[in-house]
């Protein structure tokens, strides 16, 4: 019986004049596109400068900031109001002001202020924005530091700390590197949950799915037919995924494919399980893409995708716990770039579990043949 | 099925006190009526008289709130899946797929009730010349118009031989010389054994039926062939009769 079910799914779907472009479409953009433009390293942030000394230190320093690539100048102010307007034109985003005497006070030994203020109208620029002047100047004071005192002369009290930092397993910081793999979770979570659910909804709104429960076919039955496809092109859509980020970003998973291929098969259970519970409770199509909507916004946000769940406040840390994607995105940054295998992970994996036997209960429980 | 509870084998349906409640509504309210092997049964009503809640507690979609129903020897309460194996079932939205061609979705619903490669081609070759469709064979049911879609609904319903075929407004829109067509096909079915159970707005179609019901405000006010109902109200038509009974009604059309 599930043999007619599924020759008719996949011919429908092969036949429908928008799905299967959207579903090689889709892993391209989300892979080609999001990791370059939904990235954190901020450049050419532009900088307004005050320099009341217009002295060598300060134009040293200026040029030391410029030189960072960082900051682009694009105004020099006389003074703080007029710098003040230039971030409300939004002209600049950040101000650098030295003040008289830079130079004097510095070579004096007497230590010299400068103030940095930057608009944090968007509060993550303005953030990392600041975090960069302040350690680039920090990084030119040592170097003052070394000059005005040649050969340091044995005075320890002027010695400086150096800090080595080492970035285990992503040593560059490489924002797509983290990003890639999380990415290639929300594919899967689209194309394998929400893709059902969307098309079991379709068919109760056409009328055919009266015509299936008044047949003999069991609910598994259906639901598998209409579940297999969707499973099918998860797993062709993952390794269309493997493929790009090696090609384009030269990233191959540091642990084994079949870690990978196994928790992918686990996670596809949920949200397949999760679709199905969606299309049992909504009856039309707007209902099921509202629900849809709601749950991939919260999945996104409480995920960790873009914001580490360790900075969350305690409750989001709770309601993250029952998101199925952070423990699989978890389980895909730990195998592309630490190369965990399954034992290391059990703690993930009896999540998943746990989810899957809970999604596709609820599934089965709230199919209804009859009213 | 051995143990199966086979009320009387010339009764197809049978419906015993049959109520379906949905909160204080009470859609169907307790009806009882039999229908024999064979038969052509009309059940009429306005809309909103109950026909379509009756229709599905019969073919297992909805369970009765109280009152017992057979069909094909079958309990609905408890046996809907057995039900569901011997009935067909043609519902007032069209419900084929629209991109699969015709051979197609005959081949998926013959497949469903459990038919195999084999017997369905042989099938399906025989009704494509039965419905001359020869030339649609391989077209997608979608591009079809509404008359020969309709046709072959019907066709696909009783395509794996059920007792009992349920016919929910099955010409609605349909022009009069396919309504026609249609009623061959209908006639065609009894003549081989299945009991048709139909619902409908038109008066001379419900002339057709063997014996009709007419169903007001969630109750069964009339049960007799189209002849003894017309001299029971002394009327000239069924569309008389009709109009006689709906006028009693007191709830609101939908």
């Amino acid at each position: 019986m599930i043999k007619y079910l599924l020759r008719k799914e996949f011919k429908q779907i092969l036949r429908n004049p928008f799905l299967p472009k959207m579903i090689f479409i889709f892993p391209f953009m989300v892979l080609m596109v999001f990791p370059w433009a939904a990235s954190y390293e901020i450049k050419s942030l532009n900088l307004c400068v005050i320099d009341n000394d217009h002295s060598t230190f300060s134009q040293q320093m200026i040029q030391k900031v410029i030189s960072s690539n960082y900051f682009k100048l694009t105004d020099v102010s006389s003074n703080y109001n007029q710098a003040l307007k230039s971030v409300e034109k939004n002209q600049s985003d950040m101000i650098l002001e030295i003040p008289v005497d830079f130079e004097k006070n510095l070579s004096n030994g007497l230590g010299a202020k400068v103030m940095v203020s930057a608009n944090a109208v968007n509060g993550m620029k303005g953030g990392i924005g600041m975090t960069y002047l302040v350690s680039i100047i920090a990084d030119y004071n040592v170097g003052i530091i070394q000059k005005l005192l040649p050969g340091g002369a044995g005075d320890n009290s002027y010695s400086t700390i150096q800090t080595d930092t080492l970035y285990q397993f992503n040593p560059h910081l490489n924002y797509r590197v983290f990003m890639v793999p999380a990415l290639l979770v929300m594919l899967l979570t689209m194309l394998c949950g929400f893709l059902p659910a969307i098309a079991i909804v379709f068919e109760k709104e056409l009328g055919t799915m009266e015509q299936i429960n008044v047949s003999p076919v069991p609910k598994t039955t259906f639901i598998l037919a209409k579940l297999i496809p969707f499973w099918t092109i998860g797993f062709i859509v993952i390794t269309i995924g493997f493929i790009i980020a090696w090609l384009v970003y030269g990233l191959i998973p540091a642990g084994h494919f079949y870690t990978i291929y196994f928790f992918a098969a686990i996670y596809i259970l949920i949200v397949s399980g999760l679709g199905i519970v969606i299309s049992n409770y909504a009856s039309t199509l707007q209902q099921a893409m509202f629900i849809v909507f709601f749950f991939v916004l919260i999945f996104i946000m409480l995920s960790g995708l873009y914001t580490p769940i360790d900075s969350m406040p305690e409750w989001a840390k709770w309601v993250a716990a029952f998101n199925p994607l952070k423990y699989f995105m978890d389980v895909m940054r730990s195998v592309y770039l630490k190369g965990s295998n399954t034992l290391q992970m059990t703690k993930q994996l009896g999540a998943l579990l746990s989810f899957a036997v809970v999604f596709n209960t609820w599934a089965v429980l709230s199919y209804r043949k009859k009213n | 099925m051995s143990n199966t509870i086979q009320h009387n084998t010339n009764k197809v349906i049978t419906a015993e006190h049959l109520t379906k409640k949905f909160g204080h509504f009470t859609a169907v309210d307790d009806i009882s009526f039999e229908v024999e092997r064979g038969e052509i049964f009309g059940f009429l009503g306005a809309n909103g008289a109950g026909k379509t809640t009756a229709m599905r507690m019969l073919c297992g979609l909805s369970i009765p709130t109280s009152g017992k129903g057979f069909v094909a020897g079958y309990d609905i309460g408890s046996q809907t899946e057995l039900v569901k194996r011997n009935i067909g079932y043609m519902s007032q939205k069209f419900s084929l797929y629209d991109d699969l061609k015709v051979w197609e979705n005959i081949e998926l619903f013959g497949g469903i009730y459990g038919m195999n490669d084999a017997e369905i081609k042989v099938k399906t070759d025989e009704l494509m010349k039965v419905l001359n469709f020869e030339n649609e064979r391989d077209k997608r049911v979608g591009s079809l118009p509404l008359g020969f879609k309709q046709k072959l609904a019907f066709s696909v319903s009783i395509f794996h031989s059920p007792q009992v075929v349920f016919l929910d407004e099955p010409t609605g829109g349909v022009d009069p010389i396919t309504r026609r067509q249609f009623w061959e096909l209908i006639y065609d079915a009894t003549s081989k054994g299945i009991t048709v159970f139909v619902t409908t707005h038109y008066m001379d179609e419900a002339e057709y039926c063997n014996r009709v019901s007419i169903m007001v405000d969630g109750k069964i006010e009339a049960l007799d062939s189209p002849k003894n109902l017309k001299t029971q109200f002394n009327a000239t038509s069924m569309e008389e009769v009709f109009q006689q009974l709906a006028r009693k009604s007191t709830r609101k059309a939908d």
